[in-house]
């Protein structure tokens, strides 16, 4: 388990403080594959450094694995750190070792012998799929590839937390995917628990289970993705929701008000099981009620589908005002589209 | 047909000159690569934000480097004659020569070995430190080898450099090819003598260049 207690982070800059994290208490379970995103400058690099004590917090404790980090020094950080591992954005591969030896560093570091060394860097390229490429140089990798051998070296000493800061951000899109199948992969065989920040809702909405949305070093709000998803309460959290779901953006809005003029545009939630059921049906069987399927997006996430899905109704105003009513009981939030906001 | 060409050569006496100047370079070059090393590591690792950040130790490391550096080096033989004097009795033969051709050296290289360590990715660093890594694990398996080609270059110029230095030294009496050239040759104005020399100091400085630049491309693997 991961709790942060009250920790704050300043820095001294040439004009003042800088408060990079400010008052954050947090707990993360084990086993959890655990989000925390934001925008750059919102002090989440900070914060997953303060969780391997390469940051040091200016008050409050680090306890991971009833370890204090923030007060371990020396060879108790240096054991702590073994067993809490780091993925980096831009890999942080050794140039001058093959990928076989960069795997191989952290054994060397915590003395593991050579043979063992040698059949542990076998089952982690394996798992890693990186087969063959054992005397490949990072130079003639590609950076998926990188990330993967990234990925191996962290798990080499067999910790029990992954950190990942910004682990796909430097990828493309596919290679992204890729990436977090793996670390979902990863979590479910071994058991560990997984620390990830990134600016991409993407990334959260694939593979986390729960999430904290961070704006200037203050943790603004947090709980189950498909929560947040559903109710998001800071600005901030609105604008990562509106970047997952896309349909959000004004001008298209705009352009569905002038192409559909009758009845109402309605903008309809569905978060988790409300998915699966047939309720637009339902509402044209029960309702004098005409449905036009106007824009939809439903993704998946990690503990359900959430998506958003905009219709045109036509009918009576009674029909359709009862139609609404049906779809809230329902447990269907809808919000009607008059005007550009 | 040589005796008719450079009629004042003793080649005897060359080839004593040129093992002289060879092992002043090879002596001194070695151990301003070890003392050189070392400083650009002190330099590097406290300098701000880096493992051993102190102003303090990283402002005397740095006015030593640099005043070393700065001191012509005709001019630290000079001031170097009692230390050298103290050292070996004497202030003639080669072994008289290394105390002022490493001291005017390593500094210079120190410099370079620092421009080499900058050059590291800092990430790389933090990614050793977040495995649990030593200062120690991380000079020799991170600093060192992720900079190793720049070092090796270094190393290079500086030797290229005190193949030069060997020939200065040469007036306090070191030997070699400089101090062939300059009092067989000059002072007593055997020109083939001074010519002959020149071609062997070329000679020795291309075989140097040749070999770093060997193994600077070999161990590249970026």
């Amino acid at each position: 388990m991961i709790q942060l207690d009250n920790v704050s982070k300043q820095y001294k800059t040439a004009n003042g403080s800088l408060t990079a994290v400010d008052n954050v208490s947090l707990t993360i379970q084990d086993r959890e594959i655990f989000g925390i995103i934001g925008y750059s400058g919102a002090g989440k690099s900070t914060m997953i450094r303060l969780l391997n004590g390469l940051e040091k917090p200016t008050s409050g404790d680090v306890l991971v694995n009833d370890v204090n980090i923030s007060k371990a020094r020396g060879n108790a950080l240096r054991n702590a750190r073994h067993h809490i591992s780091m993925v980096f954005q831009h890999f942080n591969l050794l140039w001058s070792r093959t990928v076989a030896e960069n795997i191989a560093f952290p054994l060397e570091i915590a003395g593991v012998k050579k043979d063992v060394r040698q059949k542990r860097v076998k089952e982690l390229i394996a798992l890693v799929g990186l087969e063959g490429r054992d005397d490949a140089y990072p130079s003639q990798l590609s950076g998926g590839q990188k990330q993967r051998v990234g990925i191996a070296r962290a798990l080499a000493n067999n910790p029990t937390v992954l950190l990942c800061d910004e682990a796909t951000s430097a990828l493309d899109p596919e290679t992204t995917d890729a990436i977090l199948d793996l670390l979902v992969s990863i979590n479910e065989k071994l058991g560990l628990t997984i620390v990830l920040i990134t600016h991409e809702m993407h990334v959260i909405r694939k593979i986390c289970h729960r999430v904290a949305v961070m704006e200037k070093g203050k943790v603004v709000e947090q709980g189950n993705v498909l929560e947040v998803f559903q109710n998001p309460q800071a600005p901030i959290t609105k604008r990562f929701v509106t970047q997952a779901t896309s349909t959000g953006q004004k001008e298209s809005v705009a352009q569905m008000l002038e192409d559909y003029r009758e009845g109402q545009l309605i903008k309809l939630f569905f978060v988790g099981d409300q998915t699966e059921q047939p309720v637009i049906t339902e509402i044209i069987r029960k309702f004098a009620v005409d449905v036009n399927i106007v824009h939809g997006n439903i993704s998946p996430t990690k503990s359900g589908p959430y998506g958003t899905l905009i219709v045109q109704l036509t009918g009576s105003d009674a029909d359709v005002a009862a139609a609404i009513q049906y779809l809230e009981n329902k447990g269907i939030k809808s919000e009607v589209i008059s005007d550009v906001d | 047909m040589l005796t008719n060409l450079f009629p004042n050569v003793e080649w005897d006496r060359i080839w004593e000159a040129t093992l002289q100047t060879l092992y002043m370079t090879a002596v001194s070059t070695i151990i301003t690569f070890i003392l050189g090393l070392a400083l650009g590591i002190v330099l590097f690792l406290t300098s701000p934000y880096q493992l051993w950040a102190n102003k303090l130790a990283n402002w005397i490391t740095g006015a030593f480097v640099n005043v070393f550096r700065s001191i012509p080096f005709i001019i630290l033989v000079i001031l170097l004659i009692p230390f050298t004097t103290f050292l070996f009795d004497s202030i003639l033969g080669a072994n008289a020569a290394l105390p002022a051709l490493i001291i005017g050296a390593a500094p210079f290289y120190a410099r370079m070995v620092l421009i080499a360590l900058r050059e590291i990715d800092k990430g790389v660093i933090e990614a050793a430190r977040s495995m649990g890594a030593k200062t120690s694990t991380i000079i020799f398996k991170v600093l060192i080898p992720e900079a190793l080609p720049a070092l090796i270059s270094g190393i290079t110029v500086t030797a290229v450099a005190l193949v030069g230095y060997t020939a200065m030294a040469g007036i306090i009496g070191a030997g070699g090819l400089g101090d062939l050239a300059f009092v067989d040759g000059f002072q007593r104005a055997r020109t083939d003598v001074t010519f002959i020399a020149t071609i062997l100091i070329l000679i020795v400085v291309f075989i140097i260049q040749f070999i770093g630049d060997f193994f600077t491309t070999k161990i590249d693997k970026r």
